[in-house]
């Protein structure tokens, strides 16, 4: 059983929901993305989504590019990242690591090579933004060969049949983005995911979490209520970048502590 | 050649093209793709677009036969498909024109564009103001300084520019930009996408809209020469110029296609935006195609004299065109292209964009190997007066 798998369960046997803070591999350097992954755990964290950067963060706002932006600056790559993951897996061989990121980084690594490399670093799942599910097919398949779980992203324009397309080739959990934009967009309607996640959960069995758009402890409890995980990418980068090297772990480990707070408002 | 059908159902031309976007984006793509269907068989739609490019852009373009600048390189003759005669001064207002009606169709009252040097930027703001549109034109706020006049004509077109800060500040950084604007605002926003490029349909949707070009030259190169050329020769940056032109001589027999690429420094340099020359296949902006990135996956910095080819990626229809063999891409650097510029400014009249001046370099480098009998025909894209000021610092000149 896959450590998402293991985490969903785990969680769902204790009636809570899970958190799952995302920040950017390399940000602001390599040094610290070590500490900050430790930090996200003693903080609350269920699953880490560590982002992979790129040069053209088609799908992110603001923030998120210049973290992509920061952590390119200083050398950060995909062979690197996946070096991160194995540092990590030294001390914490239980909180799930999903990479996020975008193809063109795997696609010049070599996608099976990519795929038995992050088996063999210790991740568990990939979400490859820019790939859909129909041009998904051998990146499943080359994921699930390894053990790993795709995980695919689901908008609020994601017709039936799409969802249904998405529920066929993911595994771990499904990622709901809440709202039409980028990440780091303003203005979530929790009311209007709430009329969204029944046709989701009609198409497939799989944990929904829910991102884009939540920034604090009052609407992680909302989402929290409605949805199986919440996810916080923005915010957390925000305080990174507010932070010096000295306090950017206790800044961040303070943040995602109030937000898990705000997670656990809603049990089950 | 003769079965050339391509994009599939699913945009793909052979393993380059799809729709590489965020789910996101999906459900626009396919209000688009709908749309640009139910166009298509709708005659109405056809006499409109013919109408405006008849009576707003000047078509057809003529073709003419750079007689002198043929004798002096003493071999085959080159002629030149006038593009830089349209309003607007180049091809890209074909498409911007066929885009611009389908958001019509669709209800949409704000269209949104790319662009680098500005030529698509200034042709999608004279389209906006033609139907009464709200526009809004990223471009990379390195080329928003080196293009000033380009920023000042949209304006006045009633278009906002808005100077992209993220990236390498430039061309690939304002279609960023402009897919986020997209992705965010889907509900009464169309994007003009400038290029055969992008995710499905738009490579496809670019060249149909530009293939008037082609089209049009299949008819005139009888009359012109009593026959169709030898050698099509044209410009490829993100290649929709040469995709119009390329599209309608794909299954003509022993016609030449030869696409050219900017090099540069010249492509040993480094410095260069020669993707299909010296790129690999990859993943940007939706598609996948041949790209310039490092050996990790990163897209890397281009360089070009000419803004309008300083792209790291090339339409996906190029790349497979490329493999299939059915084209020829060849590199011709800065030095080569100003050549070219200037030759044709002193011998035919006639000031080329900086763009064309490279395809026009590789019909220079050609002509004198070929018999005097043989036909060259070059898309002449654009011209060339918003190049003025690069060609003059070239030469030393201060305005």
């Amino acid at each position: 059983m896959s450590r998402i798998k293991s985490a969903f369960d785990r969680l769902n046997g204790e009636g809570r929901k899970a958190l799952i803070p995302f920040i950017t591999a390399g940000d602001p350097d390599a040094a610290l993305t070590l500490p900050l992954m430790h930090t996200l755990v003693e903080a609350g964290a269920d699953v880490i989504e560590l982002g992979v950067p790129f040069s053209d963060p088609m799908a992110d706002g603001p923030t998120i590019q210049r973290a992509s932006e920061r952590a390119l600056a200083k050398g950060m790559t995909l062979r690197k990242v996946l070096q991160l993951v194995v540092d990590f897996r030294k001390t914490d061989v239980k909180t799930p690591v999903v990479l996020m990121g975008y193809a063109n980084p795997i696609e010049a690594m070599g996608l099976e090579k990519f795929a038995a490399a992050a088996a063999q670093a210790g991740v568990d799942g990939v979400l490859v933004v820019d790939y859909p599910p129909e041009e998904a097919v051998a990146f499943g398949a080359a994921i699930k060969a390894q053990g790993m779980d795709p995980i695919f992203l689901l908008a609020p324009t994601s017709t039936a049949a799409r969802i249904e397309q998405v529920a066929g080739i993911a595994s771990g959990y499904v990622y709901y983005v809440s709202l039409a934009g980028v990440t780091g967009s303003g203005a979530l309607n929790v009311q209007a995911v709430a009329e969204r996640l029944p046709l989701i959960r009609e198409k497939t069995g799989l944990p929904v979490g829910v991102g884009f758009g939540i920034r604090d402890a009052s609407t992680a409890a909302r989402i929290a209520g409605i949805a199986d995980a919440v996810v916080v990418g923005s915010r957390i980068i925000e305080e990174i970048e507010k932070s010096t090297t000295e306090t950017a772990c206790a800044n961040v480990k303070a943040l995602v502590a109030d937000i898990r707070r705000g997670v656990d408002e809603v049990k089950q | 050649m003769n079965q050339y059908n391509f994009p599939d159902a699913k945009g793909h031309f052979g393993p380059y093209g799809g729709v590489f976007v965020a789910e996101t984006l999906f459900g626009a793509l396919d209000e688009l793709k709908a749309a640009y269907a139910a166009a298509q068989v709708d005659p109405a739609f056809r006499a409109e677009y013919e109408y405006e490019l008849k009576h707003f852009v000047g078509r057809p373009s003529p073709i003419y036969h750079a007689k002198r600048w043929s004798d002096l390189l003493g071999g085959a003759q080159i002629y030149l498909k006038r593009e830089d005669l349209n309003h607007t001064g180049a091809h890209k207002v074909n498409n911007c024109i066929g885009q611009a009606m389908l958001a019509k169709r669709m209800g949409k009252p704000r269209v949104i564009a790319e662009t680098g040097a500005g030529q698509h930027g200034v042709a999608t703001a004279t389209v906006a103001a033609r139907y009464g549109m709200e526009c809004v034109v990223y471009m990379g706020s390195e080329d928003v300084k080196r293009q000033a006049a380009n920023v000042y004509r949209m304006k006045l077109l009633g278009a906002t520019v808005v100077p992209v800060e993220s990236g390498s500040k430039t061309l690939k950084d304002a279609l960023n930009e402009a897919m986020r604007d997209w992705v965010t605002n889907i509900h009464n926003t169309f994007y003009i996408i400038g290029t055969v490029a992008g995710p499905h349909p738009y490579p496809m949707l670019v060249r149909d809209f530009q293939k008037i070009i082609g089209e049009e030259c299949l008819t005139q190169m009888p009359e012109m020469a009593g026959r169709q050329p030898d050698a099509v020769i044209a410009a490829v940056g993100g290649g929709s110029n040469a995709m119009g032109i390329f599209y309608p001589y794909i299954n003509v027999e022993g016609v030449r296609l030869i696409g050219v690429e900017a090099a540069g420094d010249g492509v040993e340099s480094g410095r260069h935006a020669a993707s299909l020359t010296a790129g690999v296949p990859g993943v940007l902006h939706g598609n996948r195609t041949y790209l310039l990135q490092d050996e990790d996956g990163q897209i890397i910095e281009t360089h070009s004299i000419s803004a309008g080819l300083d792209y790291p990626g090339v339409g996906p229809e190029h790349a497979w065109l490329k493999d299939l063999g059915r084209a020829e891409y060849v590199p011709i650097n800065d030095a080569e292209a100003l050549e070219a510029f200037h030759n044709l400014c002193r011998l035919e009249g006639i000031i080329p964009a900086l763009e064309s001046s490279h395809a026009l370099a590789y019909a220079a480098k050609l002509a004198p190997t070929l018999p005097k009998d043989k036909i060259l025909l070059v898309n002449l894209s654009g011209r060339g007066d918003k190049d003025m000021h690069t060609v003059a610092e070239k030469s030393g000149i201060v305005f």
